[in-house]
């Protein structure tokens, strides 16, 4: 199917692809949030997990080690950020912000040697005569094992929130973690482990850029994915779901972007690299419109600091 | 078994102390950090806070401190008095790249005038510009409920596009054989920011973060609206109940922040780095909340820790040129700072104690 010049099915394909970076680190952010924390530090940890994910790929010269490469680097960062916010009791804020600009800084160190070369390849599973089927075929059985991982994990997630007693737990903590302290919960370990959870998929998501999406390793290459996935957080009200439609949005939103781009239009380039942020503040707009009417969403708990007096 | 008691008001001591003892933290960490790059660790850390002020070159350096320290200290000015009433604004980068874009746009459109009305209205532009965009995320945080801290992030990386846009298009040197970048300012008498006093780095921008520090101080520790600026931060609720409106809160702290963050682009522009280009911005924004949090939030803190952070930019290079350093270090090691300082904070507002609790 062709419209004015674009293969559509193509698109879609693509469109995932340009999505996945932002959805794992989404889900892995909402998560966190979900047990009552706010890590602003996902930049810092997507951009750890593209040095950490190219770096382990190279090396060992396996994708898939290079995979979990990146997820332990973001993992790492989360723990940091985990042992300021909940046993050194710095604020959320502060502490994210930190996490991002010291990521930043120490990637691009790690990564003096590693510009200019080529990863791996990750190849893309087939499934025979599944992926030769028209329209079909390249959007759903044409993709490589992380894009398939991170669908998995979106599903996972909801229904570790929704259906198991862990993920009730989480919300708990994440609700009021004072009653959940009087309840006997383990509040700080719940904090941690979601955040190492979430920081894993931070890092998975940036190794996913390195190398797949641009494949390459460049000097803050992130180029303000991190941010975004908070914003997708927001859009979805909470919701393992609707990071999913939020974050292929953006990723439709990026893909159309670079196909304009690439088609010459009169627009010039820069301000067509513009439209992604621009579309991210407009959507975070409706949506907090919306919620300012209705119910408090966000975890009640959120970024607050919690420090059990006895 | 270690025990965390709150303070019933934070120590003084601690207050003061812990950014020394996050400095000290960040030069081992750092040492450790160079070792593992394979560097002389106590040279690199001599190289960054000793020979920029008293080594061989030092006169030449001393006088950088200054150029380097005035946007830091200017933008963490303003930035401060928003984190003490709890308003995030994250997007000074961008502000200080608008305030440049409209400064500039100014004197660009003047060219070639001379006139000594030029230069004011350049700063106004300034000033205006970084207001302009800092008010985006204030409007929509007061109307909407949107975050400030997305929203302004968000923009940083439009005024980016938009800076190279200017870089590339609008405002690129006809006269300049086809390279980006607009005209250099510093060849335009009327609209350049020069060094005011030979050899020390003073151009009007560092005059305007001295005034920038004694304009926060007076608002934030002898005038109402601070009082009313640190209620909001410390306790929201009882501040609605003593007439702050949170809206015109949030517009105050983002439009200031955001005008001072205008200022050092358009300084920073019309003096130092003379021409719009599209690596025009070197962080400062973001380094500027470091700044914010090492000096305590507090007009004459934020004063020194500027100084220290322009230091350790001024270091950095030197390292980077004599010990082949990588630029990022630096990058990293101011990380590390604002992680210690905050890790530290800790003893400002707990006692540390042993023992079980008494019930």
């Amino acid at each position: 199917m062709m419209i004015a010049g674009i293969d559509i099915a193509q698109l879609v394909a693509m469109l995932m692809v340009a999505s996945t970076p932002i959805l794992l680190a989404a889900t892995g952010e909402l998560v966190a949030e979900k047990a009552g924390v706010l890590n602003l530090g996902v930049e810092g940890m997507m951009i750890m997990g593209a040095i950490g994910g190219f770096a382990g790929a190279v090396v060992t010269g396996s994708p898939a080690l290079g995979f979990a490469a990146g997820a332990m680097a973001g993992a790492g960062m989360a723990l940091l950020f985990a042992f300021l916010t909940q046993v050194l009791l710095s604020n959320q804020v502060a502490t994210g912000l930190a996490l991002t600009l010291f990521g930043l800084g120490l990637s691009a160190l790690l990564g003096q040697s590693y510009q200019g070369i080529k990863p791996p390849a990750t190849e893309k599973l087939t499934f025979g005569p599944l992926t030769d089927l028209p329209v079909l075929g390249p959007v759903l059985f044409n993709h490589d094992w992380v894009v398939y991982l991170s669908l998995a994990l979106v599903a996972g997630v909801g229904l570790f929130l929704s259906r198991s007693r862990a993920g009730l737990i989480l919300r708990a903590v994440g609700e009021s973690h004072d009653a959940a302290h009087a309840l006997g919960y383990p509040v700080v370990a719940v904090r941690v482990a979601a955040l190492a959870f979430g920081g894993a998929l931070a890092g998975l998501g940036g190794a996913y850029l390195s190398l797949v999406r641009v494949p390459q390793w460049a000097e803050g290459m992130t180029a303000g994915a991190g941010w975004i996935a908070l914003a997708i957080v927001v859009f979805a009200s909470w919701k393992p779901g609707r990071v999913l439609i939020g974050a292929y949005l953006f990723g439709g939103v990026t893909v159309l972007q670079l196909r304009l781009q690439a088609a010459g239009f009169a627009i010039p380039v820069q301000l067509l690299s513009m439209a992604p942020y621009l579309i991210t503040i407009a959507v975070l707009v409706i949506i907090s419109a919306r919620h300012r009417r209705g119910a408090q969403v966000a975890p009640a708990s959120l970024g607050r600091v919690f420090h059990a007096s006895r | 078994m270690i025990r965390l008691e709150r303070r019933a008001v934070p120590s003084r001591l601690w207050t003061v102390a812990t950014p020394v003892a996050a400095v000290l933290a960040t030069m081992v960490a750092g040492g450790i950090l160079f070792a593992a790059l394979g560097k002389n660790p106590a040279e690199a850390i001599r190289m960054i806070f000793w020979d920029p002020l008293f080594g061989p070159n030092a006169s030449y350096f001393r006088g950088q401190l200054l150029v380097k320290a005035g946007p830091l200290i200017l933008i963490a000015a303003g930035l401060a008095v928003g984190f003490r009433a709890g308003v995030w604004n994250i997007g000074a980068e961008g502000q200080y790249i608008m305030g440049a874009i409209a400064g500039a746009g100014v004197a660009l459109a003047a060219y070639p005038a001379e006139s000594p009305m030029i230069f004011p209205a350049m700063v106004l532009a300034g000033a205006l510009g970084g207001w302009a965009w800092a008010m985006i995320p204030a409007v929509l945080k007061a109307r909407f409920g949107t975050s400030e801290i997305l929203v302004s992030l968000m923009m940083v990386y439009v005024a980016q596009n938009l800076l190279a846009y200017m870089a590339f298009g609008p405002m690129k040197n006809p006269q300049g054989f086809g390279f980006p970048g607009s005209r250099n300012l510093q060849q335009y008498p009327s609209a350049h920011n020069p060094e005011l006093i030979a050899g020390t780095g003073m151009h009007w921008g560092v005059v305007a973060a001295f005034v920038a520090v004694i304009g926060t101080y007076v608002l934030m520790h002898r005038h109402i609206a601070g009082f009313r600026i640190r209620v909001a931060g410390d306790a929201p609720k009882a501040a609605r109940f003593a007439g702050v409106v949170p809206g015109r809160l949030i517009a105050f702290c983002l439009g200031l922040s955001g005008a001072l963050a205008g200022l050092a682009g358009l300084f920073e522009v019309a003096g130092p780095s003379g021409q719009i280009t599209d690596s025009f911005n070197a962080g400062y924004g973001f380094t500027a909340i470091i700044v914010a949090f090492l000096g305590r939030l507090h007009p004459v803190g934020i004063l020194l820790a500027g100084l220290l952070m322009a230091l350790t930019y001024i270091g950095g290079d030197l390292a980077q040129l004599m010990l082949r350093l990588p630029a990022a270090a630096i990058q990293a090691f101011q990380g590390m700072l604002l992680f210690f300082l905050l890790g530290f904070d800790l003893l400002t507002n707990f006692r540390i104690r042993l023992g079980r609790a008494r019930a």
